[in-house]
């Protein structure tokens, strides 16, 4: 693949309502975050890729309505309807056919305006699955039950996600959700759908945040310190929820193999510095890390209590709070490639993990990790 | 001069609807009314593969061959995995909440090779297991919709 690097970056704050904020007022604050971090102007920006989902946004072709804010008037625009990761893919890749130097990609979210359970159940199928009030919530809390009965994970397990997650996030001034707990005391919270308790899932949120890519030819003019893609794939698993073993996270599993050979990783565990995933629930957090490849089937509990993924541990994951912090839809996969980055380039404030120099950002797309987005991320070309 | 007060205005959709009306298909519409009309559950078989689908559809994805071998499957299975919902919304394709907590299960039938979603008669998460035994309760007024099957129930208490 030709070198692209990412140049800007920009997040808003993660807040449960960002009541004085429309949608599009995010966007602009966080496209004009990565301006600024890149040193660039709107001009110097070849095309954009917006991302957004009509049912949350409660319009059609929803991808549209940011014109102004993200700058793409009079622009090439594209759009995708997914999650961020998924978005930046499509950025990358509009760079790699070599008819633009720069992309910038901007996603955004609002979770306080609409009925979360009701938008989430809109994503199953409608005559065999939706009637049956599948959302996000007890499709998750199904492929928990089936994770943690395969393997014998145990909810004290998922627990300690949770509470490094919220801990981590007192170091994010943008996390929504800092929270000092214990493990008894998220035990101790009510159950959503068991195995699900309130502090196993993730908040709903307000954000947005904006990426820029560029080829190398134009990031070495523009910034001394480009943080590279070194691999990325995404791969995709069945429809229907019940063509699925959802104790199996496959899809993610074929991702990183391939985001891992394209950037010569053999050992990640060993060869990746920092992990920014999709801890939608806790449990995710775990078997995320398993299809990573940084322990075996059913290991990630144990990996997590041994103290590995926390900040000062051998492979941090989510210093930054992840998405149990802070939750805006879409948004959150473009998050975990901006917190990679920073991290990467030693600007990640109070959250900054020592000696970052490969990072992998993880997003998914889809009902229980449906399709996986895996991001190599580096500090050397 | 007071100093001016801060209004922040929300403007509410109402009560208007986006109805629809999905196709089921010729394999789906066989399946609703078997269900409806005889209380079966109805499957369609990969010429390739051997697997068995239910629901049925049109085409083996990891095959990519098109489908025409129906096959009747059984209204008993088992438990792949389950939740106990404890938090009730108004499912908008019913327009009803449904009564909290309920069992809810992911369900291999007998002879399927995929699973179904469907309700369970229990809500005490400590007498379900995954892999127990259950069998459909169907409604007395059916409409062809996978809620003339009322729940599972299971078998082996």
């Amino acid at each position: 693949m030709e070198p692209v690097a990412v140049v800007g970056v920009g997040m808003t704050a993660m807040r449960r309502e960002r009541r004085e904020d429309g949608y599009a007022d995010l966007v602009y604050e966080a496209v004009r975050l990565a301006l600024e971090d890149a040193g660039m102007t709107i001009d110097q920006v070849d095309n954009v890729v917006t991302v957004s989902n009509d049912f949350f946004d409660g319009r059609t072709i929803s991808s549209m309505a940011v014109q102004d804010a993200c700058g793409s008037y009079d622009k090439n625009v594209s759009t995708v309807e997914g999650d961020g990761t998924f978005g930046a893919f499509y950025g990358l890749m509009r760079i790699l056919s070599g008819s633009f130097g720069t992309t910038l990609v901007c996603a955004h979210h609002k979770g306080s305006e609409s009925v979360m359970p009701l938008i989430t159940n809109a994503m199953f199928e409608p005559v065999y699955e939706r009637f049956l009030g599948a959302e996000a919530v007890t499709s998750s809390a199904l492929q928990a039950r089936a994770y943690m009965d395969k393997f014998g994970v145990t909810e004290e397990e998922c627990a300690l996600v949770s509470v490094k997650n919220h801990g981590n996030a007192f170091r994010n001034p943008l996390a929504q959700l800092p929270l000092e707990l214990t493990v008894e005391e998220v035990m101790s919270s009510p159950y959503v759908a068991e195995p699900l308790k309130v502090l196993d899932c993730c908040p709903i949120s307000d954000g947005a945040s904006a990426v820029i890519l560029a080829s190398a030819e134009v990031a070495e003019k523009i910034t001394s310190k480009p943080v590279w893609v070194k691999g990325v794939a995404h791969c995709c698993d069945a429809y229907h929820l019940g063509d699925r073993d959802l104790s199996d996270a496959r899809a993610l599993r074929d991702a990183a193999r391939r985001a891992y050979s394209m950037a010569g990783i053999s050992d990640p565990r060993r060869e990746i510095d920092l992990v920014e995933l999709y801890d939608a629930f806790s449990y995710m957090e775990l078997m995320w890390l398993e299809g990573l490849g940084f322990c075996g089937p059913g290991e990630g509990g144990k990996l997590t209590a041994s103290g590995a993924t926390a900040p000062e541990g051998e492979i941090p994951v989510n210093p930054s709070g992840g998405c149990l912090s802070g939750h805006p839809v879409l948004v959150a996969g473009l998050n975990r490639i901006i917190e990679c980055v920073l991290q990467i380039s030693g600007e990640a404030g109070e959250r900054q993990v020592d000696g970052v120099r490969t990072a992998v950002a993880h997003g998914i797309n889809g009902p229980c990790g449906q399709s996986h987005c895996v991001w190599v991320l580096g500090g050397e070309k | 001069m007071a100093e001016e007060r801060k209004e922040l205005i929300k403007l509410e959709s109402g009560e208007a609807e986006q109805p629809f009306r999905w196709s089921a298909g010729v394999y789906g519409s066989k399946f609703l009314t078997e269900l409806r009309d005889n209380k079966r559950f109805v499957g369609v078989r990969c010429p390739r593969c051997g697997k068995v689908y239910v629901p049925p559809r049109n085409v083996c994805g990891p095959c990519f061959v098109e489908l025409t071998e129906l096959v009747p499957v059984s209204d008993e299975g088992e438990i792949i995995t389950f939740t106990v919902v404890s938090f009730g919304f108004v499912d908008p394709s019913t327009g009803k909440q449904k009564p909290v907590p309920y069992g809810y299960a992911v369900i291999k039938l007998d002879g399927v090779d995929t699973y179904i979603l469907h309700y369970l008669d229990e809500t005490d998460p400590q007498k379900i297991r995954v892999g127990a035994r259950v069998k459909a309760v169907f409604e007395e007024e059916r409409t062809g919709s996978m809620l003339d099957v009322r729940h599972f129930t299971l078998l082996d208490r």
